[in-house]
């Protein structure tokens, strides 16, 4: 557990905070085209269709790229500094911000391969999906 | 169509950019810099019916219309500007559009921010004078229900710093760049400062060991290749083809203007080699008639050492992953081979909110009336202003030129 900028949710985009909290990473594909889409949304940005649906994802990527922040970006991340951020490409193809954890910072690559694993989000609810090293 | 030979921008009004501004309010410092610029140019108020500005902290909304009203101006033409570090070059060329379209004939671009003093530090203050750090509890992100403040800042990503190291890490990754090279861009810049009476650091030199030994914040960017947030307000007049000639200062003609906005997460963002600073750049070359080599000044925004390095090449000043080689082998400085940010870049000039992004601007064309001092570049001809904003979301570019 860790102490979070709380993400604040929608209506929309719960389906997505219910899987993470059941251990699921959950992202909405296209009825018509079959695009993934993230972060969630009403229409697909690709072809515009509005026939959106939520699919458990199999939580594996790659880091497409990273920094090991050792200045806090918000004191609320003070304790957890060097702290990896990340961008991954998910294996269905969207690219989601999240942190590297489980492996020293300095060992983080580019094209590291990742697999989902999730965190509760101190004072709530919440689970969060984070990524460690697949190997 | 186009916009080229259609405006001119005739008057400037800059701050220095300072730490911070006490008690000033940013619509006396905008105030200050909109009088600046008309009298600059030789106009009087009452020739001024256009404004543009940018959101303002603490004006709800209604920005034009508060700022209008306390220039004392009933403007024909009124609007807000909202692309982050691309704002002022987005400006200047709205200006230009609605100068064509008839709107109005002189136009003033207000930048600016206004930051009192230190905020107060944040430790508990316990009865014994002990500093204790408050235990870190997870907190809502204030006003915010972006997707970003959902998706984004949970993981901490939140501010510029850890973008701009994300783009440092996967340019080096596929092209190759090192420490050196980078810090070679806030090194040349500095020295262009130290010839700028108005830049933040005027009275500092700088070298590589100075850069690469000053603090690590987010790998691989230092603390001296990461812009200083401070505070100021620039204003630039921009007016038609048939006024221009009659100003006080030589005109800086506007030939081509190029805009390009591809994203707001950093995730969503085009790869290194098509984002929409290339975009955008091409576009004001192509409206200009004019290629990249043909400028005597780039003038790239640079609120990191590795956004200029990525603008060299997206904008085509050269190959694709030869950024860091370039800059070694050019001279950057005004006297240089390759003069660029010769106001210091905002790296060593200063970061005033908005009139960061507007000092390339107002350098360009401060650079194209010949009024630069020590610093001039001679016969100098053509420059190319770009604005950034976000984590290269939003681009614009502006080519500025001597003769019409």
């Amino acid at each position: 557990m860790s102490a979070r900028l709380i993400p604040p949710r929608s209506e929309l985009t719960q389906p997505f905070w219910d899987a993470a909290g059941e251990g699921a990473l959950a992202l909405q594909f296209c009825g018509t085209c079959d695009t993934g889409i993230f972060p969630p949304r009403a229409h697909c940005p690709d072809c515009g269709g509005s026939n959106l649906q939520w699919r458990s994802v199999s939580g594996e990527g790659s880091v497409y790229t990273y920094t090991v922040a050792h200045r806090a970006p918000h004191p609320v991340f003070a304790s957890q500094c060097p702290l990896v951020i990340a961008v991954i490409v998910l294996a269905e193809g969207p690219r989601m911000i999240s942190n590297v954890v489980g492996v020293d910072p300095e060992d983080v690559y580019v094209d590291m391969p990742v697999r989902v694993t999730f965190e509760a989000i101190d004072d709530t609810d919440l689970w969060l999906p984070l990524f460690t090293p697949a190997a | 169509m186009g916009l080229k030979g259609v405006a001119a921008a005739v008057g400037l009004g800059e701050l220095p950019p300072r730490r911070y501004t006490g008690e000033a309010s940013i619509l006396d410092l905008l105030s200050t810099v909109a009088h600046d610029a008309i009298e600059d140019a030789g106009f009087k108020k009452t020739d001024i019916d256009g404004l543009i500005v940018h959101p303002i902290g603490g004006l709800p909304g209604f920005v034009p219309a508060t700022v209008a009203e306390y220039l004392g101006l009933q403007p024909s033409f009124a609007e807000v500007v909202d692309l982050g570090g691309a704002t002022g070059a987005g400006m200047v060329w709205r200006a230009a559009a609605a100068i064509q379209a008839g709107m109005c004939t002189s136009c003033l671009c207000l930048t600016g921010t206004r930051r009192r003093g230190p905020l107060p530090k944040r430790p508990v203050d316990r009865p014994s004078g002990e500093q204790v750090p408050r235990a870190p509890r997870s907190i809502m992100p204030k006003r915010d229900r972006s997707p970003q403040a959902e998706f984004d800042m949970p993981y901490g990503m939140l501010g510029a710093n850890v973008g701009y190291a994300m783009i440092a890490n996967r340019y080096t990754h596929e092209y190759g760049l090192t420490d050196e090279q980078r810090a070679k861009v806030a090194v040349d810049q500095r020295k262009n400062a130290n010839h700028n009476p108005a830049a933040i650091f005027h009275d500092q030199t700088l070298t590589v060991a100075d850069v690469l030994g000053s603090e690590m914040i987010c790998e691989p960017l230092h603390m001296l290749e990461i812009v200083m947030p401070s505070a100021g307000a620039a204003a630039v007049l921009v007016t038609t083809a048939d006024r221009a000639v009659d100003a006080r200062q030589p005109p800086a003609w506007l030939l081509g203007a190029g805009e390009s906005v591809t994203h707001s997460s950093f995730a969503q963002a085009p790869a290194l080699d098509a984002t929409g600073i290339g975009r955008a750049a091409r576009a004001a070359f192509a409206q200009a008639g004019i290629q990249p080599q043909d400028v005597g000044l780039a003038s790239l925004y640079d609120c990191y050492t590795i956004m200029v390095l990525l603008t060299l090449e997206e904008a085509g000043f050269c190959a694709r992953g030869e950024a860091g080689a370039f800059v070694q082998s050019h001279d950057l400085t005004y006297a240089g081979d390759f003069p660029m940010n010769t106001h210091g870049g905002q790296l060593s000039f200063g970061q005033p909110g908005m009139a960061g992004g507007m000092s390339h601007v107002t350098e360009a064309i401060r650079q194209i009336q010949g009024r630069c001092g020590e610093r001039q570049i001679s016969g100098l001809e053509l420059a190319y202003a770009h604005g950034n904003g976000g984590i290269i979301a939003e681009q614009a570019g502006l080519v500025f030129g001597a003769a019409r």
